[in-house]
Formats: C-alpha cells, sequence, structure tokens
C-alpha cells in the first residue's frame, strides 16, 4: 500500500550497457521471499514508486543508499512465481529484465531473493532467471529463521550447481548483507561465460523446473526447516469456523474503536496547538488584510484539514500491522464466500478494507485481481468505502449537529451510531454497485480464486515507520499545495470586488446561482461552494466552510461548528453527510481509476453514477427528515 | 483416482493431472501443483470453502470449483 508520491527524485538515465560496469540493479523473487523488505533496507528512504508507463504495475526505484552505494540504482521488480505471463506483473518484470521497458534502463545485474524456508519451491524461479545470462546474486533470505528451525543448505554447492555466487541473508534483520556490496563491487563477469557452465531445464515448462529445482536441492543438501508451529496455531484459531469469523469482526471493530477513542483527543490537541500558533503569527502580523488573507483565509483553512494527521496516521498504521503480519490473506479467505454472492473475490477484500484509509492505495492494490473484469468492478466501488478523507466533514457535522446521547448505556451513544451508519452505508453501496456491475456490464464467468496464505510475520517497525512517513508526507504535501491554493483562490473571490460583502462578492453570486439545485437537499449557498471546491479533495469543504463562515461578519464571532447550527437544519446536515458518503469527489483517485483502467470512461462512468447516487440519497435524507422528525 | 476436492481434511494426496484453462493451469504449476507433487488438505474457510492446501510447506488457497479440476491420487497413509 504505498502511493505515487515520492518528493525524492531518482534520475534514471537511460544509458547504454557498458559491459563490465554496474549500474542499474533488478531485484527480482517470489512473492512472499521478503523482496519488499529487502528493498527498504538497501534504500532506505531514498527511494520512489510509480508506475510503468501504459500498465498498472507499480515501480519501486532507489538508490542502494542503505549499503552505501548510492551512485546505483535498484529497481524492485513485482513479486513473481515464473517468467509466464499468466499475470500483467510477471509480463512487466520480463520486459524490465530484457531492457525493453520504456524509461526503464536495462539492468546490469540480478539480486534473486529467494526465501530459504522454501527453497525447493522458490528455486524453480532460478531457472529462467539465470538463463537470461546477467551476472546474478543468488540471496537465501530468511536464513536466520531457516538455521533456527533446523533447516540447513550448502551454499557453496548451491553456488556451483547455479554458477552464481550465493549468499545467506535476513532481510528483516539486516544480516548478511556485505555479500551483496562484494557482488556489486566485482567488475561484472563477462556474461556468456556463465550460462554455459550450467544445466538449466526446458524452458517455459513448470514440469522441468520443478525436477530441476529438486534435483538441486537434494545435490545441495536441502533440508528444509519444520514449518512454522505458530501459523498452524493461529491459524487454528484465525480460521476457526466460529472463532475465525468473530475475530475477524472484532478486529475491524477495533480498528475503528482506537481510531476515534484515541484519535479524536490527539487531533484536538493537534488542532488547538495549530490555532494557537496561528493566533500567534496573526499578533505578529497585526489587523489588516495580510492577516485577513493568511490567517482567516489560509491557515484557517489548512490547519482545519490537516488536524485530522492523527487519526489518519492511526488507521495506516492498523492497515499497516494487518497486512505485513499476514493476517490480512485470512481475512480474504474468511471474505471470500460473502464477496463471492456479489459476484467479486475473496481478494477484492483487501482492496475494500484498506480504501478505509484511502481509495488510491486500494485501487493500486486491486492488481492482484487477476482476472480483469473482477479487478474493473472492484475499482469501480472502492470509492465508496469510507475513507480517511470523509472523517473531517462527518466529525465535523455529528459534533455540530448530534447530541451526545447514550443509546446503549455507555456502550454506543448517538453520535458513535451515526457514524457507524454512514460506513454501513458506504459499504452497502459498494456492494450493491458491485452486484449490479457484475451482472451486467463487467459481468463474466467466475475467475479462480487462487491465494497463497504467507506465514505470520511481526511486522517490523522500519516498515511500518515508512509507510506512516509515506502517509504522512502525502498528507501534508496535499495539504500544503492544493489545499492551500484552493483556499488562496477562495479568500480572494470572496473578497472581490473590493469593499464587497460576502453574498455580493463572486463567490457569493456564484453560491446563489446554483442554490436552486441544492435547495431541496437543504444546502445553503455556502455549503454550494463547499460541494464545488470539494470536488477536488472531500476533505476541502472543512476548509471552505471555514474561511467562508470566517469572511461572513454575521458568523465571523462564532466557532464553525454554531457557525453552522446557526445556518443549517438538522435535515440539510444529514444530507450533506449522506451526500459525502456517496459522491465522487477526490481527483487523485478520479486519476488513479484513470491511469489503472487506462480510460477516461471508468473514471467518467463512477464520477456521474456516484454523483447522481449522492444527490438522490441526500434528498431523499432531507425530505424525511424534514417531514417524519420535525 | 479422485480429485482435489474429494479428499477429506488431513488426507495427502499425489496429484496425477490438472484439467483447466492453459493459463491457469501454468499459474497453478508454477504454484507447486505439478505431476507428483503431495498436496496435503490441511484446512477449510470457516465457511466450508475455499480449502487451504498444503504443498511444499507453502499453504495455498483454493476454491472447490478449481479444486475439483486437479485429478489426485489419495496416499493411503495414515
Amino acid at each position: 500500500m504505498s502511493d505515487c508520491c515520492g518528493t525524492e527524485t531518482i534520475e534514471i538515465r537511460a544509458e547504454p550497457r557498458v559491459p563490465g560496469k554496474i549500474r542499474t540493479v533488478a531485484l527480482v523473487g517470489p512473492p512472499n521471499s521478503g523482496k519488499s523488505t529487502l528493498f527498504n533496507r538497501l534504500t532506505g528512504l531514498r527511494q520512489k514508486v510509480a508506475n510503468y508507463p501504459g500498465v498498472t504495475v507499480e515501480q519501486h526505484v532507489g538508490k542502494l543508499a542503505g549499503i552505501g552505494r548510492s551512485d546505483l540504482i535498484l529497481i524492485d521488480l513485482p513479486g513473481i512465481y515464473s517468467l509466464d505471463s499468466y499475470s500483467e506483473d510477471a509480463r512487466v518484470a520480463v520486459d524490465v529484465l530484457h531492457g525493453q521497458m520504456p524509461g526503464t534502463p536495462a539492468p546490469d545485474a540480478v539480486l534473486l531473493v529467494l526465501d530459504s524456508l522454501h527453497l525447493r519451491r522458490q528455486l524453480m524461479l532460478a531457472a529462467p532467471v539465470l538463463s537470461l545470462g546477467l551476472p546474478t546474486l543468488v540471496l537465501l533470505n530468511m536464513s536466520d529463521l531457516m538455521e533456527a528451525r533446523g533447516g540447513e543448505v550448502d551454499t557453496l554447492a548451491l553456488a556451483q550447481e547455479l554458477g552464481v555466487p550465493v549468499a545467506k541473508i535476513s532481510a528483516s534483520r539486516g544480516t548478511g548483507l556485505d555479500a551483496i556490496t562484494h557482488f556489486l563491487n566485482r567488475k561484472a563477469e563477462p556474461v556468456a561465460a556463465v550460462s554455459t557452465r550450467i544445466e538449466l531445464p526446458v524452458m517455459g515448462n513448470a514440469r522441468s523446473y520443478r525436477q530441476w529445482a529438486t534435483g538441486i536441492s537434494t545435490r545441495t543438501k536441502y533440508k528444509a526447516p519444520l514449518s512454522s508451529e505458530w501459523t498452524q496455531r493461529l491459524d487454528r484459531l484465525l480460521l476457526h469456523r466460529i472463532a475465525g469469523p468473530l475475530i475477524f469482526l472484532a478486529v475491524v471493530f477495533a480498528v475503528f474503536q482506537v481510531v476515534f477513542t484515541i484519535g479524536q483527543p490527539l487531533s484536538d490537541g493537534f488542532g488547538a496547538i495549530l490555532n494557537r500558533a496561528g493566533d500567534l503569527i496573526g499578533l505578529l502580523i497585526g489587523h489588516n488584510w495580510v492577516e485577513s488573507l493568511l490567517i482567516d483565509g489560509v491557515w484557517r483553512g489548512v490547519a482545519s484539514v490537516l488536524v485530522f494527521l492523527p487519526q489518519i496516521l492511526l488507521l495506516f498504521l492498523f492497515i499497516g500491522v494487518l497486512e505485513d503480519s499476514g493476517y490480512l490473506a485470512r481475512a480474504a479467505l474468511i471474505a471470500d464466500r460473502m464477496m463471492r454472492s456479489i459476484g467479486l473475490n475473496g481478494k477484492a477484500f483487501i482492496p475494500l478494507l484498506s480504501a478505509y484509509a484511502c481509495a488510491v492505495p486500494a485501487i493500486m492494490a486491486t492488481r492482484t485481481i487477476e482476472n480483469k473484469r473482477d479487478r474493473f468492478a472492484t475499482i469501480l466501488v472502492t470509492p465508496f468505502m469510507t475513507c480517511s478523507a470523509r472523517l473531517p466533514i462527518y466529525m465535523l457535522m455529528i459534533a455540530a449537529f448530534i447530541p451526545n446521547k447514550p443509546v446503549i448505556g455507555d456502550l454506543l451513544g448517538l453520535r458513535a451510531l451515526v457514524m457507524v451508519s454512514l460506513y454501513l452505508l458506504g459499504f452497502l453501496a459498494a456492494l450493491g454497485t458491485a452486484r449490479l456491475l457484475k451482472s451486467s456490464i463487467l459481468k463474466a464467468s467466475s475467475a479462480p480464486f487462487i491465494l497463497e496464505l504467507p506465514q505470520y510475520r511481526m511486522p517490523t517497525l522500519r516498515s511500518l515507520g515508512l509507510r506512516l512517513y509515506d502517509r504522512g508526507r502525502v498528507f501534508t504535501k496535499q495539504a500544503g499545495t492544493v489545499i492551500l491554493c484552493v483556499m488562496i483562490g477562495l479568500w480572494f473571490l470572496s473578497h472581490v470586488p473590493f469593499h464587497s460583502t460576502l453574498p455580493e462578492s463572486v463567490i457569493g453570486r456564484v453560491g446563489q446561482w446554483i442554490e436552486p439545485v441544492i435547495r431541496p437537499l437543504g444546502f445553503n449557498w455556502k455549503i454550494g461552494i463547499g460541494l464545488l471546491t470539494s470536488v477536488v479533495a472531500r476533505e476541502v469543504i472543512v476548509g471552505t466552510l471555514g474561511t467562508l463562515y470566517g469572511a461572513d461578519p454575521a458568523t465571523q464571532s462564532l466557532g464553525l461548528q454554531a457557525a453552522l447550527r446557526h445556518d443549517l437544519t438538522l435535515g440539510g446536515a444529514m444530507a450533506l453527510v449522506v451526500f459525502f458518503a456517496f459522491a465522487m469527489q477526490c481527483t487523485s483517485t478520479l486519476a488513479i481509476v484513470r491511469r489503472e483502467t487506462n480510460s477516461w470512461k471508468w473514471p467518467a462512468l463512477q464520477f456521474t453514477y456516484m454523483g447522481i447516487l449522492a444527490y438522490l440519497a441526500a434528498l431523499a435524507t432531507n425530505q424525511i427528515i424534514l417531514h417524519f422528525i420535525h | 483416482m479422485t480429485t482435489l476436492s474429494e479428499l477429506a481434511i488431513g488426507r495427502t494426496g499425489i496429484v496425477e493431472n490438472i484439467d483447466l484453462p492453459n493459463e491457469i493451469q501454468h499459474h497453478l504449476m508454477h504454484m507447486g501443483f505439478v505431476p507428483e507433487a503431495r498436496v496435503v488438505v490441511v484446512r477449510r474457510a470457516p465457511a466450508g470453502d475455499p480449502t487451504v492446501f498444503g504443498i511444499d510447506g507453502f499453504e495455498i488457497a483454493l476454491r472447490r470449483d478449481t479444486a475439483r479440476y486437479i485429478r489426485v491420487r489419495e496416499l493411503n497413509e495414515k
């Protein structure tokens, strides 16, 4: 789950390959071989994530700073089982290795990572990779675990069998990495000499790969370690017929509970600090139009979005722990039956769950779904899941309009109930839409569900920290650029022509012009402007409302919550959050959908469908509250 | 001869052949489902399907409607 937004510029020069000189190194390995951990270890923070042109596969590139070779570029290829082109991932890997991927230099050397706990099968990938004839170093990862569990292998014999150097490493502990330094410091050997020395199996035939791999394992005295007792024991419990689903529900519930109970005070505290800082800067500037622009216009707007950083990071932390520990694969297994009933596959569950944090990485995660129609259906419904960008407006409206009354004793309050209902609403919309899509435009015969269950692992602080750093950077960057620009623009438009009152300003006129359309939803023109600006990103509406109510003399002295209560009915407020539950207000998501589906048709369809649904649902909400509750 | 979907939990089968579309078949073979490979039925998902199979020390989950196209001969070992 990473994003497309590294700030580090890593220059990839497309220079011709010079024999004997290494510039670009490719990291190759099967899924779950610990390849990403090694990549993070070798590159540290100096990495960049992007997509390969024209395809939906992520490209991870970094400088080998972790072993003091910042002059070398490491390309992390997607995890693959073979160089067969069953998946898009494998096709990309083959193209990169052959130097046929536009924009990516041909690698001069290969680091092949194999999980030493399952060497017999993992060696099957060595055959096609070695046949490429590039200088290769084979890394037997997790060798510390293998030896601790009684496994062994003769690395010298293995190196002779494969005709390339072999080293035992542990990516998670960072041991054995000096072998990589030695390998890279040595001049790359002339390639042709290598491939003649060893016998490789018939290409493209899984059966002969397998025989070859088994033969080598036997000759190198490979002894597989005992399987992890822990994984077996945990699975007995976590996949238990009754306990499994219950624990699963408890985990999901606990995540939200913690995000709200711990995250809320953190966010409040952070908000107070930001406001105080704003006041202090205001004092320094003095009371004039600069202060009005900087503090009322910009600082308040940006700060009202920035306060949600602690909660968003907490949510990402949890999803990171679930993913890194191996539990998400089990969740997919538990959810497969339910997902099948709506025409999707258990693997679709992982992106849907991570979409609770953000739809952008979730949509990228759909690439593990091999069937294209299943994948498109998942991409189209993912933005219905309640992402963290909806939290700001949900929390604001709920705090302003819903009294803090208990519903079931201390267990569930009215505010929490409304929040849970909104989450449920998005989830049901996703299921309903998936069903609709799979029985109409994306109808297909059911694709097989093939899922490897990795062993449980303790998530490392390093990889979790890297995730949070990444997300935090993306979020603050968004607040500092996109949202900042919107706020400055908004402030000007709400003060032009000069010396006009807010309703007479440009923004006031635009708002009043669109008001008739949104009046039946219980929205006023300020909300209308909020809807327009939040097409950029959902959280922008909170900043916009802050700026607009701050610029209006009638509400200037009130806090945002009080101003809203003063200006909106309960029906309008609830209609607004329902609107946000359904509408597609996120340019980043639209862009990623366009990239992943390679067509504007799908994001356009998604935007229109979600917009119409949002309008109708908000209309119904307002009318129902208007007629039945008041 | 029987199919993988018919083996009970805890039983072991030796893969004979796979009768699935080429692409899927190749993918499964690269994941270890090659003729003569030993497959153990490890456990079923809480809903009874998919089933987790152990092969080469890996655990791979397949739905019943995939497993029934993998022919195996059951090992009569305790």
